[in-house]
């Protein structure tokens, strides 16, 4: 059988490099991708503490299938957003985004 | 090594590679069609966790609709033109959060002493989360619905052109 660490440290690695994504990258494009990938990793982690741990209960793959519905809003209205921008400012890097910065 | 473990280890590694793609590819249909791998590995992740229906449901709305979308996107925002401009000058301390919340997060969890049984599976039958979705997680289920449709909505006045643009 598997071990449980297995999943958690593969579950980390995969929140990491969307850690590194989110924060490296400019266009908003890639940085909702890396967003997805730590969703991924989120729901990696619901899951595998659901059927390792508490396979009574149904937490976890609750809340997983939650994750995975609300990050497919979340993209949707992000992406809508994103070409709203594109289409005032012809740019997708949010580094010449600042109109709400001062 | 059992024949598991060893499954185990090849999923692993496509989602490892498709998450380290979409993070440092060079070029933005690269790093979708690396999203697309990482994608489709996490959804044999659970499939090895005897979580069968969140892997169809993962290749579904994953492996479908959000690739198609960010590849549209992507068209759409013609990010393709610049790729010089793809990673910003904060990467090496990105670099740097990332690797100290990976060495914490294993750090944590090879200390860590779970409680109950750490080496089996408890498969969940389908059934059942259907019927505790429907009981006891009904209002979350409604309230969600209203979420993906006030997105639906969000985003197609979002994205819509105004009158004289």
């Amino acid at each position: 059988m598997i071990p449980i660490n297995h999943f958690l440290v593969l579950s980390a690695i995969i929140f990491s490099l969307g850690i590194y994504g989110v924060l490296a990258r400019r266009s908003a494009v890639l940085i909702l991708m890396s967003v997805e990938l730590m969703l991924q990793a989120a729901a990696i982690n619901f899951i595998t503490f659901a059927v390792y741990l508490a396979p009574g209960e149904f937490r976890g793959l609750i809340f997983a299938i939650f994750v995975i519905t609300i990050a497919a809003a979340e993209l949707g209205l992000a992406l809508a957003i994103v070409l709203r921008i594109y289409r005032n400012k012809v740019t997708a890097n949010v580094d010449e985004v600042d109109m709400m910065k001062w | 090594m059992t024949v598991e473990e060893g499954v185990f280890y090849v999923i692993a590694g496509a989602t490892v590679i498709g998450a380290l793609g979409v993070v440092v590819a060079r070029n933005v249909v690269h790093a979708a069609l690396f999203l697309i791998l990482a994608l489709l590995a996490v959804a044999g992740v659970f499939l090895l966790l005897a979580a069968d229906f969140l892997a169809i449901v993962q290749i579904l709305i994953y492996g479908g609709a959000v690739t198609i979308l960010v590849l549209f996107a992507m068209m759409l925002t013609r990010a393709r033109d610049m790729p010089q401009a793809l990673d910003g000058p904060q990467r090496p301390l990105a670099a740097l959060a990332a690797a100290a919340f990976l060495g914490t997060s294993i750090l944590a969890i090879v200390s860590t002493e779970w409680p109950g049984e750490t080496e089996v599976i408890t498969r969940i039958p389908i059934e059942d989360i259907g019927e505790v979705l429907f009981r006891d997680w009904a209002v979350p289920f409604e309230v969600a619905s209203l979420v993906l449709l006030v997105a639906l909505v969000g985003a197609i006045i979002l994205a819509r052109s105004e009158e004289g643009e």
